[in-house]
């Protein structure tokens, strides 16, 4: 078990990788339709969803990978 | 325990609860009264009013959360528990309250949505004050190894909350007219507030500190700067990672799922008539309600994270199937058809379609700017099961020109029209119709009545050039139908958001007690409060938006099963929360700082 928690610590990091990519190319037209509701959503999303979420992850990853989840 | 003991925790569980209800009540009836609140604080024709709207129906409630999380959290470990969750409760019922007092737009204009939007902000600060205080208090109380059971009743408190708001709400409609609600009586839930607060604060106020905060102090082992301590500590940040990830970030989508997006769901996706919408969640969140205790005592016996995982899990694998079903119970081409077993197949048309014409714009209003014509079209369908369809098709057609009287010598005074049909190809083409001219020099402007009487008499001469019955058609109408529900479907309707219920109360009910476990007294109130927001606030409280975008992007895209698209966010974010939380949490956890 505590092989598999720090090998998928490289998966975590992966998908906080992965998870920019994708809302990148799918929510980033809202910063860019010149819609109000829009900016307000982009703006969510990217200064406030994405960096939890990418940051949070880099860091449980790094930490998994580096055995502090270790029985 | 005896029962000295448990009188006393019963204490405990009353102040707290009923202050926490009150909180989510709060919250809850802003979102609630949204639409009420839109038209009295933000006019559309304002953008600068229009972006506040946005800002404070949509965000700033939810993504405050966790700065008020930190800020109390902080405070409540300084100071205490008791006096910190005290000071969120009278900012919530102050803020709460005052939202209600706020003059109109039309009274003092901008300063309107300027003071909703910071008393939202204000509400979204309350709240992330107050649950982690609410939850650490009861749970300093409650013996070793009923700290489940105990808590739960806490967390009843978010749905109660939701549930009264929708009740208070109900009862007040009920009890005006509709255009005393309109006018005043969406006032009347916001001033409520205050008097539950103050008799939740009298009642909290006799409480006292939570034992093993107390101690703590009393011993000087309490922190001298809990942010500190629980962020910038590897040994405590990965601990606060671990409750986000693998807990608290699934928990608030189904939390949210369950009970919002099932609410927005019958009503946009489904159509069900809103009042109905209310009733049928209510009757589901009153009957799983218990539940939350069911399970926060069964996390007692079982493990905290046994009953979490599996909610977890449920979530993921079934919410496509419920919504699938829930979808097609309303379905009216499945009605029809009979492809559903439940409905009796047939319907007749009971009334017939009647058009009528009417501007968006108040008959009080001389200068009229911008005006809107609607020529709405109502038909109603009557299944055999008893559920009768409102349809309602409006063709909009919009001023061209302001209606501002020129009263210079000789000057035209014109009303146009225009509006958009589509052509053979579908293509949308503008068209321009003159309704009036030469408006006599010195008459008043025109009034709202005039343009309706001066359009229905143009529309049924078939004077209005390019709109005949057959244009009009494939005009671009906004089709409406608007559903009311009966028989077997509604009870169905109301099982299928009971399970969504219940898979709430699986993993929300033992939560409060797995994040108090999982830190120590001194920086318990800020390391547990900001995981939880965060997971509830941001992760959750944006579901609804973001849900919203994946189905009308994949009903633009012509995606037959679009209305299935918005479930990919909560159950992604449930299955990664599950995995993490199957691999990395340890029942080991919970007894490292008892």
């Amino acid at each position: 078990m505590n092989r598999l928690k720090k090998y998928l610590g490289i998966v975590w990091i992966l998908l906080a990788m992965a998870v920019s990519y994708y809302f990148i190319g799918i929510f980033g037209s809202k910063l860019t339709s010149g819609r109000q509701e829009d900016l307000v959503f982009g703006i969510i999303i990217f200064f406030i969803l994405l960096p939890l979420i990418v940051t949070g992850l880099l860091i449980f990853g790094w930490y998994a990978l580096t055995d502090e989840y270790k029985d | 325990m005896s029962s000295k003991s448990t009188k006393g925790i019963w204490k405990v569980i009353t102040a707290s609860s009923l202050g926490t209800m009150i909180e989510w009540y709060d919250f809850y009836i802003f979102g609630s009264l949204a639409v009420v609140l839109s038209t009295k604080f933000f006019p559309t024709d304002n953008p600068a009013a229009a972006f506040l709207s946005t800002l404070a129906t949509f965000a700033a409630g939810f993504v405050v959360r966790p700065f008020g999380a930190l800020f109390f959290g902080r405070l409540g470990d300084l100071i205490g528990r008791k006096y910190t969750f005290m000071v969120t409760l009278l900012i919530m019922g102050g803020a709460t309250f005052l939202i209600g007092c706020i003059p109109s737009y039309q009274t003092i204009g901008f300063w309107a949505p300027l003071l909703v939007l910071i008393l939202r902000l204000l509400q979204g600060l309350a709240l992330g004050g107050e649950y982690g205080g609410a939850a650490t208090y009861v749970a300093e109380h409650a013996p070793k190894h009923q700290k489940g059971y105990w808590t739960s009743w806490i967390q009843t408190t978010a749905t109660a909350g939701l549930f009264v708001s929708l009740m208070v709400i109900l009862l007040t409609k009920g009890i005006l007219s509709k255009e005393a609600f309109e006018e005043w009586g969406w006032r009347v839930p916001f001033w409520i507030s205050i008097f539950m607060v103050i008799v939740s604060y009298v009642i909290r106020k006799n409480m006292q500190e939570s034992p093993v905060f107390a101690k703590a102090k009393s011993e000087g082992k309490t922190s001298v700067n809990p942010i500190k301590e629980s962020f910038n500590n590897r040994y405590n940040l990965k601990f606060v990672l671990l409750a986000l990830f693998g807990a608290t970030m699934g928990q608030g989508v189904v939390w949210y799922t369950g009970q919002f997006y099932a609410m927005s769901f019958m009503k946009t996706v489904q159509n069900i008539d809103s009042s109905q919408v209310d009733t049928l969640l209510g009757i589901s969140l009153l009957i799983g309600t218990p539940f939350f205790v069911v399970f926060g005592w069964l996390s007692d016996k079982v493990g905290r994270k046994a009953i979490m995982m599996t909610g977890l899990l449920l979530a993921v694998f079934l919410y496509r199937p419920i919504y699938r079903q829930m979808y097609t119970l309303t379905d009216a081409k499945a009605m029809k058809s009979g492809g559903n077993p439940i409905v009796i197949e047939g319907s007749k048309i009971v009334s017939s379609p009647l058009a009528t014409v009417q501007t968006e714009v108040s008959k009080t209003d001389r200068l009229i700017r911008n005006a809107k014509i609607l020529i709405v079209t109502k038909s109603d369908t009557l299944f055999s099961s008893g559920a009768l369809f409102h349809y309602t098709k409006t063709d909009t057609i919009y001023l061209e020109k302001e209606l501002s009287y020129d009263t210079r010598k000789n000057a035209t005074n014109e009303i146009w029209l225009k509006y958009e049909l589509k052509d053979g190809s579908g293509a949308l083409v503008s068209h321009k119709v003159k309704l009036k001219n030469n408006l006599r020099e010195g008459a008043t402007p025109a009034k709202v009545d005039t343009i309706q009487a001066v359009f229905s008499a143009q529309f049924s001469a078939g004077k209005t050039a390019n709109l005949s019955s057959e244009n009009r058609t494939g005009a671009r109408a906004n089709i409406t139908v608007l559903k009311n529900i009966a028989g077997d479907v509604k009870w169905y309707l109301i099982l299928l958001v009971f399970v969504q219920v219940l898979f709430v109360t699986m993993v929300y009910g033992p939560i409060a007690a797995f994040l108090v476990e999982m830190f120590p007294v001194k920086i318990r109130y800020t390391s547990m409060s900001l995981p939880y927001h965060v997971g509830n606030g941001i992760f959750g409280g944006l579901l609804p938006a973001i849900s919203t975008y994946f189905v009308t992007t994949a009903k633009s895209a012509g995606n037959p099963e679009f209305y299935l698209e918005g479930l990919w966010y909560p159950i992604g974010i449930a299955a990664v929360s599950f995995i993490i939380g199957m691999i990395y949490i340890d029942r080991k956890i919970i007894t490292l700082h008892d």
